[in-house]
């Protein structure tokens, strides 16, 4: 074939291209993601008999406001590394400063309390249903984040697969805090921190077989 | 860059395409980026518009870059120039199908030159050649340099195109080699607007993965 051959193909009837799509897949991709997450918890736990009340409430908002935070910087640099050549370093360094504060809030709530009770505080009520459901929960917003940027371009399919992991995470460990009375700080840096890392990880090893072009 | 007064003329072309937006560059270099990139734009953006005269000459444009680029990143290994063709044409349809990737606010040159790099690096792999240093940074590269010595690439587009599912091809032979607008083949293939424009856009993509996968094997 010759290249001339081909650019007269595509050179006939051109079609404009509306601005703006891929802001709005990326948009419409996380509202199915949360929604699928929902639709998961509630398959797995039934609606929660209580919302935002105890003790451990402080704890919850944290775990909440930090994976709301990771979502918005995530999509932020998600937006940006879904065309060719974009990335952006402005997210990524709000993503480590929001573990980086988490991980600080987690060592003063400890150093705070009496040594006795670190191993409570860590292990907390149910861990196990943490490590479990935040990657299951997961599942469905990782499918739609990968939709929406199999839309686009990304060139740097390792670091946008970790990235869209890491939004999906931390869409099911927002849907989960909503659930879960989270117990205490240290309790939301080992049992929401980690399965969060889990997803980038995993993201991570998906992303060059899922986005690829 | 929305400061340069890249203001559009009616025929969509940009403004300033003829004009030295540099005022620091005394004489210009043959093929410099600089002042490439605000003709090419000033095309892309037209051809976003929708002006197909303005989008085949970016195209040309490109292709005469992109073959430069590949064939001075492909020599020192096994390939000729029908493998860098190939991938100039790979490329051209990437670009085609992907263009609302392209931020109208941004360059277009490092967005070409990640999509041509994008290329090439899946290129190497999927021949398994030693993998070759392409360098991340090296926007200026693909306009480095024009070539218009296009020889024919092995792929056949007939036999590609036989390849597509028979209302796929019939969507791409009517719209984008007969030429016919996209109402008249809707009512000559009897098929919605909306579906011959879906058609046409995922034949174009499954071509370039047809692409991908002959010139690999």
């Amino acid at each position: 074939m010759k290249t001339e051959e081909l650019i007269r193909m595509l050179g006939t009837n051109v079609e404009p291209v509306k601005g703006g799509q891929l802001r709005i897949a990326l948009m419409v991709a996380l509202a199915v993601g949360v929604v699928a997450a929902i639709c998961v918890m509630l398959a797995v736990f039934g609606v929660p008999s209580r919302f935002f009340v105890g003790e451990d409430l402080g704890a919850q908002l944290v775990a909440l406001a930090f994976a709301v935070g990771l979502i918005g910087a995530g999509g932020a640099f998600l937006l940006k590394a879904a065309r060719p050549g974009g990335s952006g370093q402005r997210p990524l360094k709000i993503i480590g400063l929001l573990f980086a504060v988490l991980v600080a809030a987690g060592f003063l709530a400890l150093v705070f309390a009496h040594p006795a009770a670190w191993i409570g505080m860590a292990f907390g009520p149910q861990w196990a249903a943490c490590l479990v459901c935040i990657p299951l929960f997961a599942v469905g917003p990782f499918a739609s984040l990968i939709w929406a940027l199999r839309r686009g371009a990304p060139t740097n399919l390792t670091r946008v697969g970790a990235v869209a992991g890491l939004v999906a995470g931390a869409v099911g460990a927002a849907v989960l805090a909503i659930h879960y009375p989270g117990g205490s700080i240290p309790f939301v840096v080992l049992w929401f921190g980690g399965p969060i890392l889990l997803c980038a990880v995993a993201g991570a090893v998906l992303g060059p077989r899922l986005l690829r072009w | 860059m929305t400061g340069c007064g890249y203001a559009m003329l009616p025929g969509g072309h940009c403004a300033i395409a003829g004009a030295q937006p540099y005022p620091r560059a005394q004489a210009p270099r043959r093929m410099d980026i600089r002042t490439d990139e605000p003709q090419l734009r000033g095309l892309m953006l037209a051809g976003l518009d929708g002006d197909a005269a303005a989008h085949t000459e970016l195209l040309t444009k490109l292709g005469a870059h992109l073959r430069a680029y590949f064939k001075k990143r492909l020599a020192g290994t096994a390939r000729g120039p029908a493998d860098a063709e190939d991938l100039v044409q790979e490329t051209l349809i990437a670009i085609h199908t992907r263009r609302h990737t392209y931020d109208p606010t941004q360059l277009l040159t490092p967005w070409v030159y990640a999509i041509a790099r994008y290329r090439l690096v899946d290129y190497l792999r999927r021949t398994k050649t030693a993998e070759m240093d392409v360098p991340i940074e090296g926007a200026a590269e693909v306009l480095a340099a024009e070539d218009t010595s296009a020889v024919e690439s092995g792929l056949d587009l007939a036999g590609l195109m036989a390849e597509l599912s028979p209302k796929t091809r019939q969507a791409i032979q009517s719209v984008k080699l007969d030429g016919l607008s996209v109402n008249e083949a809707a009512s000559k293939l009897g098929m919605s607007p909306s579906a011959i424009k879906v058609s046409v856009h995922r034949g174009l993509r499954a071509l370039s993965l047809l692409v991908r996968r002959r010139s690999s094997s």
